[in-house]
């Protein structure tokens, strides 16, 4: 491991550190994006909290095809294959329910505020 | 409901054995399957006439495009399917493919089993879309090329050699957190098919997820298939066919038996085991006996069917 790859948490520590604050702001727009994978028939985090204007990006780390589905409608990716990957912009406040159409029992939840 | 045990004589047991598993032969008279394992049968010289004219082979869960461990070479496994097909002595009127077609509904998987379909020599194919193959938001893919005979609704029926064939779609409609949902629509759709036709009139209906439920945690069933089974009630012989689960199941309720059959692509475990319904990784020399074909003949022409599974082993 090198010196780089060691320091790379510190350094994101302390970026968080300064920008912490600022995104807790209610004007503040969040371009930041989080990760949720669909492994072993789950969702995880199954519920994930974001600040409004945040892309998610969900990746299929399992052997088998998962979609991700909205089920207002407002968003539906594509049958992912394994490290396939799907990005949403979530623009306005609010809770959206999601399922996989290929195994309806794998559901999650993303809250904007 | 009863459980089902083939009949099996010593003799047969020993050549079952020897044949590694091949199937099971299934005749139905009066509602009742009796099952006979398909060594058996084989070793009757006059046993395949004298179980009836083959009436159709199902196969199913083809999923083409998936290329994981569990088997990387699913166009070579549909391949000698179609060639078990094919070579039967007698061939079938009608092939029914009860779904994923594809694995992820992209136009050259579709375009692929197209093309490989297009080697069977049986005259007419059905076909209902599993889930893997409406994964588009349009469900344009599947409805394109196999949406003609139902007019893109997924739903309708047909008639061959005296038996009255339903084809029905369960993989639009999920709910999250739930079974497959057949809908309102298309419940209403078959009480005005099914409505003034003789309760001797046999039966076939067939749709991708099981009309009956195996395991819900695993989403194996369909949620509103009791109105189904209720409209069907009164007809004396029903046949159900499923694929979604990739291995053999059946059971008879009354008239009524079901059936879902194996994958030509890969085996599935058995439900509950492990964390969810993925691809079961099996020993290369162990997967053509879990992999197959259902064929389905008329006994006693018009109201008893038989069934037939044949493995790729």
């Amino acid at each position: 491991m090198s010196l780089r790859q060691l320091l790379l948490p510190y350094l994101g520590a302390l970026l968080f550190a300064a920008l912490g604050p600022r995104l807790s702001q209610a004007d503040s727009v969040s371009t930041d994006s989080t990760i949720v994978m669909a492994k072993d028939f789950m969702f995880a985090p199954t519920s994930l909290t974001i600040a409004a204007g945040s892309t998610v990006t969900w990746t299929n780390r399992d052997d088998e095809p998962h979609t991700v589905v909205s089920d207002s409608g407002l968003f539906r990716s594509a049958a992912l294959d394994t490290n396939e990957s799907f990005s949403f912009r979530f623009v306005k406040s609010g809770t959206y329910h999601y399922a996989c159409s290929i195994h309806p029992r794998m559901v999650g939840t993303i809250i904007v505020q | 409901m009863s459980e089902q045990r083939p009949l099996t004589s010593r003799r047969g047991m020993l050549k079952c054995l020897a044949f590694g598993g091949a199937g099971t032969v299934f005749a139905l008279a009066g509602g009742v399957f009796t099952p006979i394992d398909l060594a058996v049968a084989a070793s009757e010289p006059k046993g395949a006439a004298a179980l009836g004219k083959p009436l159709f082979v199902q196969i199913s869960d083809t999923h083409i495009g998936f290329s994981k461990e569990a088997n990387p070479d699913v166009v070579a496994t549909l391949n000698r399917s179609i060639d078990v097909v094919n070579a039967l002595p007698e061939q079938p009127a009608l092939l029914i493919h009860t779904g994923d077609i594809t694995h992820l509904s992209k136009p050259a998987e579709f375009d692929l089993a197209q093309q490989l379909f297009s080697r069977l020599r049986t005259a007419e194919m059905h076909t209902t879309p599993g889930e893997h193959d409406t994964t588009d938001p349009s469900v344009s893919e599947y409805f394109n090329r196999f949406g003609k005979a139902s007019g893109n609704k997924g739903y309708y029926s047909f008639e061959h050699a005296g038996v009255h064939f339903i084809a029905l779609i369960n993989v639009l409609q999920f709910k999250p957190g739930g079974l497959g949902t057949l809908g309102t629509e298309q419940l209403a759709w078959l009480a005005s098919d099914l409505k003034g036709r003789s309760s001797s009139t046999p039966i076939v209906v067939f749709a991708h997820m099981p009309l009956w439920s195996i395991y819900e945690p695993w989403g194996w069933g369909t949620g509103d298939a009791p109105q189904l089974m209720e409209q069907l009630r009164r007809f004396g012989s029903v046949t159900v066919l499923n694929g979604h689960i990739h291995q053999i199941v059946q059971k008879v309720e009354g008239n009524v038996t079901f059936h879902t059959a194996r994958s030509t692509a890969y085996p599935q475990p058995v439900p509950g085991e492990g964390a969810g319904p993925g691809p079961l990784r099996v020993p290369t020399d162990q997967l053509p006996g879990m992999l197959g074909v259902t064929r389905v003949s008329v006994v006693k022409h018009p109201h008893s069917l038989r069934l037939d599974d044949a493995t790729l082993a």
